[in-house]
């Protein structure tokens, strides 16, 4: 119970500062860039739900995303939807397309789980493609509403928005890691038959995962379109995003709710530092190169690491 | 008929990740990756020197089975004796390992799409009214070959008996004093050698880019899960039936639907008869 008290302590200073920040820094750029890393962090979490505490490799986090993305672009463009409706909408979608795909493809298991995944992306993205009424191939443009009080430009105010959706995150992410949902996951990512033998019941537990996994990746996403005031299906549909998650849950340690975190803060920062000194192809190659060195290297992540040393440490005394 | 080319052609391409991911199950998401390197070494070839793009794919091949037998090592070092978990690492591994290409690729060769030379590109052999272009008729006396000359090794060697052995029981194997490691080696070199002559023949069908490798995920696992994992004759004979697919879905609805297609068919497959068409028991 301790615990819990520190973590939502830590939460609501969390949120604090980064109200805080919008009312004090004025130049635009630094919420620019740390909206980016907030969205991945959001996104890393989610994706460990299913990807860390169960094992289920999910290369479908681009297809989330993107949803996301487009049913905010549908609702901007329909009713001109605020963007609550928007994030709400797209949570709402997120769970049923979780939903879907794990009735599809839970029963499968390891690569064709992840090539099923990828299969699903690429058919949603040409759906999108083919859709007209959203901007096909070519794109949209939206325009932003105008921004509400307190916040004085819209990109701040969807940084809080972001850092509100990353507090969620945890918190469920944190709550299924402690409570029986989050051990039944663990019992069938060690040994899937082993855990339906004694009473499990996996299927429903991973399709659980996958669903609020999904709503959470497709909640990340509907501010996106905002953010960017444009969408198009190639780039929101883009299968660097599953990657860059993966790659940032795994970096960080998958068996923890702090991993995905720390693994997207890091990577998130060397990201945006990198794009922005040297190039956005050498930022892709850092990626690849850090998921290999990583995943050969020190298979539990950083966190992994960090217990490593600290119980060695008790081990000596 | 288009279709049925087509399809010789992707089996082409698959025939090294049937070998890899079919009989030894290695999540080898990067086949397509390596695949496309090979493409861009028999371009660079092609350019500079002027050799047939074949015979470049020639050339190149003892390279790419130097590179497989290193690739499979390290995999088997870091994944397979640990053991555990090997299936999730391992995808996310060879995940990374084909962004590390493919972006090794822009920063040496540019996002732009390379083409290849050959006298037999450009024309078209006209029977009637139908124009059927050279370059697919080459690829469809390759991927024949190919697949003739795999499942002749497979069945006919000592070393391909061994690799059919070790897929199907490696502890049999080890009992009778032979090291399955060193056979699935070997076997993995073959599959990334035979790339050679497949990423000349992608190439020459059509322009290569950096990126392309992602539309050859749906299209390679496709046919290898359709066929039946690890089967040679599968593996043409499910590649044709994407090739006719993916032609008919063209006609009639428009090239924007072509990605879709063998994800699809993939997608599809798994759901409801994951051991393939023509497939062993897993």
């Amino acid at each position: 119970m301790k615990r819990s008290l520190y973590f939502w302590a830590g939460a609501i200073l969390f949120l604090l500062a980064t109200l805080v920040m919008t009312q004090v820094i004025g130049n635009e750029y630094p919420f620019f860039a740390a909206y980016v890393i907030l969205q991945f962090i959001v996104l890393a979490v989610a994706w460990s739900i299913l990807g860390g505490y169960a094992g289920y490799v999910n290369f479908g986090t681009s297809a989330f995303f993107g949803i996301g993305v487009y049913t905010a672009v549908f609702l901007v463009k329909v009713a001109g939807a605020p963007l609550g409706v928007q994030i709400l909408a797209a949570a709402a979608v997120g769970a049923f397309l979780g939903f879907a795909l794990g009735l599809l493809t839970l029963r499968m298991q390891g690569i064709f789980f992840s090539i099923a995944t990828i299969a699903l992306t690429i058919i949603i993205e040409t759906t999108v493609t083919n859709w007209r009424f959203v901007g096909g191939a070519a794109g949209i443009q939206l325009q932003r509403p105008p921004v509400t009080a307190p916040f004085h430009s819209y990109v701040q105010m969807l940084f809080f928005v972001q850092a509100l959706l990353v507090v969620l995150a945890i918190a469920v992410s944190r709550y299924i890691q402690n409570s029986w949902i989050g051990h039944g996951l663990q019992a069938l990512r060690d040994d899937e038959l082993a855990a339906e033998c004694t009473g499990v019941p996996t299927l429903r537990l991973k399709l659980l995962a996958c669903v609020i996994s999904g709503a959470l990746m497709s909640a990340a996403g509907a501010p996106a379109a905002m953010y960017l005031q444009y969408a198009d299906p190639s780039s929101a549909f883009n299968l660097n995003y599953s990657v860059t998650v993966l790659a940032m849950s795994l970096i960080g340690g998958t068996a923890y709710w702090a991993g995905p975190v720390v693994g997207a803060i890091l990577l998130g920062t060397t990201q945006q530092l990198l794009t922005v000194t040297i190039s956005s192809e050498v930022n892709v190659l850092v990626l690849g190169v850090m998921l290999v060195v990583f995943v050969v290297g020190a298979p539990e992540g950083i966190i992994g690491l960090i217990r490593k040393f600290t119980s060695r440490g008790e081990g000596k005394r | 008929m288009i279709g049925v080319l087509l399809g010789c052609f992707y089996a082409a391409v698959s025939l090294g990740l049937s070998l890899s991911f079919g009989l030894l199950d290695v999540p080898h998401v990067a086949h397509p990756a390596f695949l496309v390197m090979a493409a861009y070494g028999v371009s660079y070839l092609n350019e500079r020197f002027g050799i047939d793009p074949l015979v470049a794919g020639l050339l190149i091949t003892p390279l790419l089975f130097v590179f497989g037998l290193v690739a499979y090592r390290i995999y088997y070092e870091t994944f397979e004796r640990r053991g555990s978990d090997a299936g999730v690492r391992g995808i996310a591994f060879f995940f990374g390992i084909a962004f590390i290409i493919e972006v090794l690729l822009i920063l040496q060769f540019g996002v732009d799409q390379r083409s290849v030379t050959a006298s037999y590109i450009g024309q078209a052999l006209r029977i009637g009214d139908m124009r059927i272009p050279y370059r697919l008729v080459v690829a469809f006396a390759v991927a024949v070959g190919l697949t003739i000359l795999l499942t002749l090794y497979l069945s006919r060697t000592f070393m391909g008996r061994a690799i059919r052995a070790v897929a199907q029981d490696q502890e049999a194997l080890r009992l009778m004093g032979a090291n399955p490691v060193r056979i699935k080696q070997w076997a993995f070199g073959i599959a990334t050698a035979v790339l050679g002559v497949s990423g000349a023949l992608l190439v020459i069908v059509a322009p290569v880019d950096p990126t392309l490798d992602r539309s050859y995920i749906g299209r390679t696992f496709c046919v290898v899960v359709m066929a039946g994992l690890g089967s040679m004759s599968g593996t043409l004979i499910a590649a044709i039936i994407l090739g006719v697919a993916e032609n008919i879905v063209l006609t009639l609805f428009g090239a924007s639907w072509a990605p879709a297609i063998s994800f699809a068919m993939l997608l599809g497959i798994l759901a409801i008869r994951p051991q393939g068409l023509f497939g062993r028991r897993s």
